[in-house]
């Protein structure tokens, strides 16, 4: 079995256009999240969410590659560049045979969608873009990725609702990890904020109308974000090789269904996933000094995850800390996993514990060290990241200091 | 605007390319359009003299609309143009 490392990172989401923006942001505890700027806003309950700000197209593609690529395809491409452009590879030869592109995405080409579907019912014409197919496919951001950077081994997109961007990393580590690939870029890339895509999700119930405030007991429902986060996974010793910067050190993952309830969270799920993820690492309980939540600021959520958490570590869990970067950068759904990993590593690597801001009202039901309002320095050896979609599937990753 | 200068100036967008630049006896693939960029070019011109232009990309041959250079697409649209008048 090889060792498996992340040589680059890159992102886009609404607290920043970059790693270093992002990082920033969590450090200082910053929101994303404010009112949505969409096409018949008004006709929203359901007004607010953490988009990108200041996305210039125009600046980072050319006016083709603009009519092909959906919002979420641009994200992928945005973060990927970052993170292969810190990686410094260049993929050629046999490197670029068996590398390839591992991406979560849930709604495919949702703003493309949306803006057809109005072209041909609303506005009743009955013709549309030739591009609107390979425009909404939800591969299109992988493959794009895969054709920019010259990825010819396996690509694919894994779509598993809110757990798709850990789905998509555990399975590209353990291509890495199997020795299948030395190199996967992975991650995840999602944009739905647009009319038909909030409104469908104000159909739950389950949408907070001002704020998302994990683990508060005033806690009142989840919030969208939207954007991409994408990884360079790499196999130790062609990284060592070559005198590459480890950011940290992928050590396990566990994957787990409910199969129990369509849209409920089931608690033994859950934490089948945390502890398998332990034991598939070979970490103890104890070696946890944190754990990127899903923590979606849903009543149903929240509880069950931090239940799950307190049965698989026992009095461990007193100790170590959990928070949701999601109260800061929304919930990416299908990208959401990629953009927390960066938590995770800055948790294991800087020392910086990003907080759970929006955080009011203790709630007994939580009762564990959600970081509060305001991130801390800690010293974290190995962290987790959790998620835990509708459908009931869940994945937790776990990351080690390198 | 003719319908050959509007052709043309489609067909130069999709191109990338200054007008002048495109002549009546040019290829698409001589501009380097591949098959995507013909079918947009396609929409572009449907849309632009509310059109249905019958192409079908799996036998761009049998349909009476001959794409073989710039001077019989726009042959093609003229009469197009003329048969909805």
């Amino acid at each position: 079995m090889k060792r498996v490392v992340i040589t680059g990172a890159g992102t886009v989401n609404a607290l920043g256009h970059n790693v270093d923006q992002t990082l920033e942001a969590m450090r200082e505890g910053r929101c994303g999240i404010g009112p949505l700027d969409l096409r018949d806003v008004e006709r929203l309950a359901v007004q607010i969410g953490a988009q990108v700000q200041d996305f210039e197209s125009e600046k980072l593609f050319n006016r083709q590659q603009i009519a092909l690529f959906d919002r979420f395809t641009q994200f992928a491409l945005v973060a990927a560049r970052e993170a292969i452009g810190q990686s410094g590879l260049e993929f050629h030869g046999d490197l670029a045979a068996k590398s390839g592109v591992v991406f979560g995405n849930s709604g495919g080409g949702m703003q493309t969608l949306d803006e057809n579907y109005r072209t041909v019912y609303e506005d009743g014409k009955n013709r549309v873009h030739p591009f609107v197919v390979p425009k909404l496919m939800n591969n299109a951001a992988a493959s794009h990725v895969s054709m920019e950077f010259n990825l010819k081994g396996p690509s694919f997109t894994v779509a598993s609702a809110c757990a798709s961007s850990n789905h998509a990393m555990a399975q590209a580590f353990q291509m890495v990890q199997s020795g299948m690939s030395p190199v996967m870029i992975t991650g995840g890339a999602e944009s739905m904020l647009c009319f038909g895509g909030v409104k469908a999700w104000e159909g739950l119930r389950v949408m907070s109308k001002d704020a998302c405030r994990p683990f508060s007991a005033n806690r009142n429902g989840m919030v969208q974000g939207e954007g991409a986060g994408a990884f360079v996974f790499e196999e130790l010793e062609h990284a060592k090789a070559r005198g590459a910067d480890v950011l940290a050190e992928i050590v396990g993952f566990a994957m787990s269904s409910d199969a129990a309830d369509i849209v409920m969270p089931s608690k033994q799920g859950a934490a089948r996933a945390i502890s398998g993820a332990l034991e598939n690492a070979r970490l103890n309980r104890e070696d946890v000094g944190y754990i990127n939540a899903h923590g979606t600021g849903t009543a149903a959520n929240d509880k069950t995850e931090c239940s799950a958490v307190a049965d698989v570590f026992g009095p461990h869990a007193d100790a170590l800390m959990m928070s949701s970067t999601k109260s800061m950068h929304g919930h990416l759904i299908g990208g959401t996993g990629a953009v927390e990993l960066l938590a995770c590593i800055m948790a294991v690597r800087d020392g910086i514990v990003a907080p759970t801001i929006g955080y009011e009202e203790a709630d007994p039901e939580c009762a564990i060290d959600v970081v509060p309002n305001e991130a801390r320095d800690a010293n974290v050896e190995v962290a987790l990241s959790n998620a835990f979609a509708f459908g009931g599937l869940n994945a937790v990753l776990a990351l080690r200091r390198f | 605007m003719s319908i050959q200068d509007k052709v043309i100036e489609i067909i130069a967008e999709q191109a990338v390319l200054e007008p002048s630049d495109v002549t009546l006896e040019s290829t698409l693939e001589d501009l380097g359009i591949d098959s995507l960029g013909l079918v947009e070019s396609i929409f572009a011109i449907e849309e632009a003299f509310d059109i249905s232009v019958p192409f079908n990309a799996n036998e761009p041959s049998a349909s009476d609309f001959d794409i073989s250079s710039v001077a019989s697409i726009i042959s093609g649209i003229q009469s197009l143009v003329s048969e909805q008048a």
